[in-house]
This record gives C-alpha cells, sequence and structure tokens, in this order.
C-alpha cells in the first residue's frame, strides 16, 4: 500500500477539482455563480468538470418571465425583487456552503490529529521531486520553488488538455477518466485510510469483512457520485473524497511547497478564471454555448435539479443559467482549474417559465442551490489541515485558519452576488487562511501561551 | 469572530514587537509589558468592535434599500447579539481550546505548586467573559445607536476592569467575584435595554401568554 504512493511513476496524483465558485444566473434573476475549482487527484487521467450555479429563487422566473425578451416595465420592478432574493438566497447559500467545507475540515483535522500515518514522511510525489532535506535555508526555498513550479505547470498543461478534450468533443475520453479516478479514490484511498484507521485504533479486522465494507462503500459512492442517488448521500461522499484526497495531498507535498503550492494555486485561479484567454473561462464559454451540462462528478451542489425531462423550449427564454465547471483533472497531472465563472446553461435549471408556477415553482425552490467544485473543499482542508499537523501542537493556529477560510468565502460569495459573474473561489480565502496561518503561529501564540501561563484574560 | 480575531492578531504584533525589543531577563519589565499588552488589546478588542458596528449599520441601510416595505430584515438589536456572541465565542475558543486539549493529558495540574483549581477556574473564568462579551455587544451597539456616549464608554471601563481583575490570580476570589457581579449587572442593563421588565420575566418564568 505504501509503496503504491511512493515515488512510483505510475501513481497518479489523485485528480484534483477545481472548484471555482460560481453562480448561476438567469439574466432576470440574478444567482450566484460560484466558480469552483476542483483539482481531483485520481489515478487515471480523469477530468471532472464541475460547474456551481445556484439558482434564485424559482418566484422570479414564475411570475415574470424572465426571459431576455421581458416587458422593460416589468424588468424594473422585479430587479429589485431579485436584488433582495439574492441576498436572502445570498445568506441561505453561504449557510448551505458553510456546513460542507466545515465538515470536510472537521474530517481532515480529526484525521490528523489522531492517525499518525497521515504525518509522517513517507515519499514524496513525483511531482515534487526536490527534496526538502537540505541543509541550508536559501536551497530549501529553492527547491519549494521549483516543485511549486514543477506542479503548476502540470495542472496548467492538464487543464489545456482538457479543454481541448471538451473542444472536440471527446465525451468518452473525459468520463472514462472520471470514472477511472473517483474509482481510484473510492477504493484504494478509501483503502488506504480505512487501515491506518484501524491501526490507530487497534481494532482488528479481517479481510472479508474489509472487502465488504470497502466494495458497498465504493459501487454505492460510484452510483451516487456518476449517476443518480440521494442527494445527501452525494454530498456526503464528494465530502469524503475531498477529505481524501486533502489528506494524500497533506501527506506526501513537503513543507514548504505546500505553502508555496497554495498561494501560487490561488494567483493561478485568479488568472485562469478572469483572464480572457483563461483555459477555464474557455472551457466555461464553450459549454454555453453548446448548452450542455457539464459533468456532475467535480461539483458539490446543495440543491439537486434534476433535469430530465425538465428542459423546457422556453428556457431559452428564461435565460441560460451560468455555470461554472472546472474540469478536474485525475491522473498523473494534478491539474487544478481555477473557478471560474459559468457558463450559461439553459437546460438545467428551467422553471417553467410562463406559467404560474404550482408544484414546479417549489420544486425549483427546492433545487436551486449553490455549487461549489471540489477543487475548492480540497484545498481549503489542505490548508487546515496542514495547520493543524505542523503548527506546534497549537488548536488556536487551526482555530484561526478555519474563521479566515469561513470569512473568505463570505466575502467571495458576497464579490458573486456583486458582480455577478464567476468568481475564483480560492484567492480570498487562501489568502486569508495563509495571513492567519503564519501571524498566529508567530505572533499569536507567544503571546497567549504567555497569558494563559500567568491566566490573564483579556 | 473574525473581527476579534483580526484584533487579537494585531494586539499580539505590538506585544511581539515589544517584547522582542526588550530585555528578556528583566522579569518585572517582562510583566509589565504583559500588562500593557492586556490592557491595549482590550482597547483594541474595542475598537474593531465598533469598527464592526460601522460596518453593519451600512449593512442595514442597504438591506432597509433594497427590502420592499422599508423594513430590513434583521434589526440591529439582533445584529448586535450575534456581534456580542461572535465575540464572545472567539475569545473563549482562543482562551479554553488548548487547555481543553491539554486536558487529555496526564492529570497533573498543579503539581509544581501551581493552584489545583487551574482548570476549573480557567472554566468558569473563560465562561463569564463569553457572557460578558454578548451583554458588551448589545449595550455597545444600543450606545452607538442612541449617540449615549457614556454607554459605550461604561462597556470599555467594564472590559478593562475585568481584564485588570484578573492580574489577581491565582487570588481566584479576587477574579471571579467581581467579573460575575459585573456580568450580572450587564445582563440586567442589557435585558432592560432590549425591552425586558421584570414584568416579562415574571411571565415568562410562569409561563404565560
Amino acid at each position: 500500500m505504501i509503496t503504491f504512493m511512493n515515488n512510483s511513476d505510475s501513481e497518479e496524483e489523485p485528480c484534483n477539482e477545481r472548484t471555482s465558485l460560481m453562480s448561476a444566473e438567469s439574466p432576470p434573476v440574478p444567482s450566484y455563480q460560484d466558480g469552483l475549482q476542483a483539482s481531483e487527484a485520481g489515478e487515471a487521467q480523469a477530468h471532472r468538470k464541475r460547474r456551481t450555479g445556484s439558482s434564485h429563487s424559482p418566484n422570479n422566473i414564475a411570475d415574470g418571465d424572465m426571459s431576455d425578451s421581458g416587458v422593460p416595465v416589468r424588468e424594473s420592478a422585479l430587479e429589485n425583487e431579485e436584488e433582495e432574493l439574492t441576498l436572502k438566497y445570498g445568506a441561505k447559500h453561504v449557510i448551505m456552503l458553510f456546513v460542507p467545507v466545515t465538515l470536510c475540515m472537521i474530517v481532515v483535522v480529526a484525521t490528523i490529529k489522531s492517525v499518525r500515518f497521515y504525518t509522517e514522511k513517507n515519499g514524496q510525489l513525483i511531482y515534487t521531486p526536490f527534496s526538502e532535506d537540505t541543509p541550508s535555508v536559501g536551497q530549501r526555498l529553492l527547491n519549494s520553488v521549483l516543485n511549486t513550479i514543477i506542479m503548476i505547470s502540470v495542472i496548467v498543461v492538464m487543464t489545456v488538455f482538457l479543454v481541448l478534450l471538451y473542444k472536440y468533443r471527446c465525451y468518452k475520453f473525459i468520463h472514462g477518466w472520471l470514472i477511472l479516478s473517483s474509482l481510484m479514490l473510492l477504493f484504494l484511498f478509501t483503502y488506504i485510510y480505512l487501515g491506518e484507521v484501524l491501526k490507530t485504533y487497534n481494532v482488528a479486522m479481517d479481510y472479508p469483512t474489509l472487502f465488504l465494507v470497502i466494495w458497498n462503500f465504493g459501487a454505492v459512492g460510484m452510483i451516487c457520485i456518476h449517476w443518480k442517488g440521494p442527494l445527501q448521500l452525494q454530498q456526503a461522499y464528494l465530502i469524503m473524497i475531498s477529505a481524501l484526497m486533502a489528506l494524500v495531498f497533506i501527506k506526501y507535498l513537503p513543507e514548504w511547497s505546500a505553502w508555496v503550492i497554495l498561494g501560487a494555486i490561488s494567483i493561478y485561479d485568479l488568472m485562469a478564471v478572469l483572464c480572457p484567454k483563461g483555459p477555464l473561462r474557455m472551457l466555461v464559454e464553450t459549454a454555453q454555448e453548446r448548452n450542455e451540462p457539464i459533468f456532475p462528478a467535480l461539483i458539490y451542489s446543495s440543491a439537486m435539479m434534476w433535469t430530465v425531462g425538465m428542459a423546457k423550449p422556453d428556457t431559452a427564454a428564461r435565460g441560460p443559467s451560468q455555470q461554472t465547471w472546472d474540469a478536474g483533472e485525475d491522473g498523473r497531472d494534478n491539474h487544478r482549474s481555477p473557478s471560474h465563472a459559468d457558463s450559461q446553461m439553459s437546460e438545467t435549471r428551467s422553471p417553467v417559465p410562463t406559467r404560474p408556477i404550482t408544484s414546479f415553482e417549489e420544486l425549483e425552490e427546492e433545487e436551486r442551490g449553490v455549487k461549489l467544485g471540489l477543487g475548492d473543499f480540497i484545498f481549503y482542508s489542505v490548508l487546515v489541515g496542514k495547520a493543524a499537523a505542523t503548527a506546534s501542537g497549537d488548536w488556536n493556529t487551526t482555530l484561526a485558519c478555519f474563521v479566515a477560510i469561513l470569512i473568505g468565502l463570505c466575502l467571495t460569495l458576497l464579490l458573486l452576488a456583486v458582480f455577478k459573474k464567476a468568481l475564483p473561489a480560492l484567492p480570498i480565502s487562501i489568502t486569508f487562511g495563509l495571513v492567519f496561518y503564519f501571524s498566529t503561529d508567530n505572533l499569536v501564540r507567544p503571546f497567549m501561551d504567555t497569558l494563559a501561563s500567568h491566566q490573564l484574560y483579556i | 469572530a473574525f473581527f476579534w480575531l483580526v484584533s487579537l492578531l494585531l494586539s499580539s504584533l505590538i506585544w511581539f514587537i515589544a517584547v522582542k525589543a526588550s530585555d528578556p531577563r528583566d522579569e518585572s519589565l517582562q510583566k509589565g509589558l504583559l500588562i500593557f499588552g492586556v490592557m491595549f488589546s482590550v482597547l483594541l478588542q474595542e475598537a474593531f468592535r465598533f469598527l464592526y458596528y460601522k460596518l453593519l449599520r451600512k449593512a442595514i441601510e442597504g438591506l432597509v434599500a433594497l427590502s420592499e416595505d422599508g423594513c430590513s430584515p434583521i434589526s440591529i438589536q439582533q445584529m448586535a447579539y450575534v456581534a456580542g456572541v461572535g465575540f464572545g465565542l472567539m475569545s473563549g475558543a482562543f482562551s479554553m481550546i488548548n487547555l481543553l486539549a491539554d486536558t487529555l493529558g496526564p492529570g497533573t495540574v498543579g503539581i509544581h505548586g501551581d493552584s489545583q483549581l487551574y482548570f476549573l477556574t480557567s472554566a468558569f473564568m473563560t465562561m463569564v467573559l463569553i457572557f460578558l462579551h454578548t451583554f458588551w455587544g448589545i449595550l455597545f451597539f444600543h450606545g452607538c445607536e442612541h449617540r449615549r456616549w457614556w454607554e459605550v464608554v461604561a462597556v470599555v471601563v467594564m472590559h478593562l476592569a475585568v481584564s485588570g481583575s484578573t492580574f489577581c490570580n491565582p487570588l481566584y476570589v479576587g477574579s471571579l467575584v467581581p467579573s460575575y457581579l459585573l456580568m450580572a449587572a450587564a445582563a440586567t442593563w442589557a435585558y432592560v435595554l432590549s425591552g425586558g421588565s421584570a414584568q416579562n420575566l415574571w411571565r415568562f418564568l410562569l409561563c404565560k401568554s
């Protein structure tokens, strides 16, 4: 097991799903777009596309018919309503995202603190070939920067590759890639994780039981993620695989490289989502042009929209909802796609536009949710997990990073509501997280320790 | 919570610089610096509470402008309460969480001559601080809202007093008792300001509608 992970050429990087925070917007109803960056590591080259979109309440859709050809008078009257609903739903969406992000972080931190496997150094991935065991600080810094460059270029290459695949409609290849990577995550990594947890708590387990458990877990996971399944189960599985991926990163990325990679990824995310020629942006636009659904395997959605049989011809009139999706790459390259804005997808959200909605409305109301790419989950958890692992055993640092990331997420969602286009979810949160980690570890910790030893309270 | 964290960050930055710039062997100087650090941190926390108030004010104005009937969905009192709770939780968490992690270790509290009641008193102190932050939030926002600056000053003075009383530790009677008394006072004050009265309380206790 362990050898498989060590420096083997065939070892593939877990797929990274990129998450971008995108809000789906239909023109009449502003929605949040979460561009998600999902980076997915998996053994195969799987690309996952993530897409997030959040839709607004169907009320507006119902009464107004927010189609492009909407009456101007109604438009302006509805706009105010929309904005207010935007804010209201914005708050709801924020909470809907807080819960899964928090859960993922809790799982990662709990594992890091209890299972010692994930904090032992057992080799490095082939994507970070330079070792950090060098005698001088300058050398170490140089090595970590080189590692970062290699990692980021791998990601860029994979993203571009994915975009090309998508452009030339090689869907089967992409599907196969995605399935292979989630297969690896669900079976292999779970097996390793379970093995380590059982070792830590000294619980005996026989192979047949283990096989049964893992087989069931993995099979149900595959079905839930790639096909249909109860929403909560799918969410739980996505959270679990994000946590597993984050744990792998925490274990196999050397210390300084991890921090530099986190910083570089947010910059890359920013560029790839906002620059006109960025790969993620192109991906989203292509998907928008084709009005196609993106692969659901890489996105965490807080509400499910089953569009089978719901696609209406006048959805086009309604306005496509935008989704942002990033293709995550599994496999050899850790590919991170920056979170990106969304492409307009008309068919996925299509409330019945012109009729007064009755049951459909409620259906849509519940189905409107926020989507966040799994890559974002993974990187947030990597940051918090690294803080828990390496911050001199201090819980304050972990807590500070946690709060910083959540506040960054809030701010990103706020900006999303203001700008109404896809925005990268990583930069703000990761910046806050990094700032707080380094400052809390070096500045706050001695202060709080001294205060606690004298039992003074501030 | 975030604002409290930022204030903590800045105050520890100041303290850290001061410590690094001074002589580490001079005990009384270190103690003095610590006291200075604590007071400065308290003042900074209150400053950040004020900044947070300003931010929430702007947010409420925005919400009112957007809403249909001119009322914001959340009132300033609710925001005051939430702000207080946030501050309190963050300060409590930062004070307690390392201690809690240590309680999982060996049961050797006070084995080197320190007080054996360390964990217990820390827990009580943290609890009273969390409550106090909540009440201070309400009082502070109310004072800012109605331009009664003496209320704001009272909150700051109370905070300084509570922090100062912890300098009596490990003479716990000097810190816990005044803090609890202050908390009771702040609680009644905040309750009255939020529209409560003895009548309401009585009716609530008797479960009347």
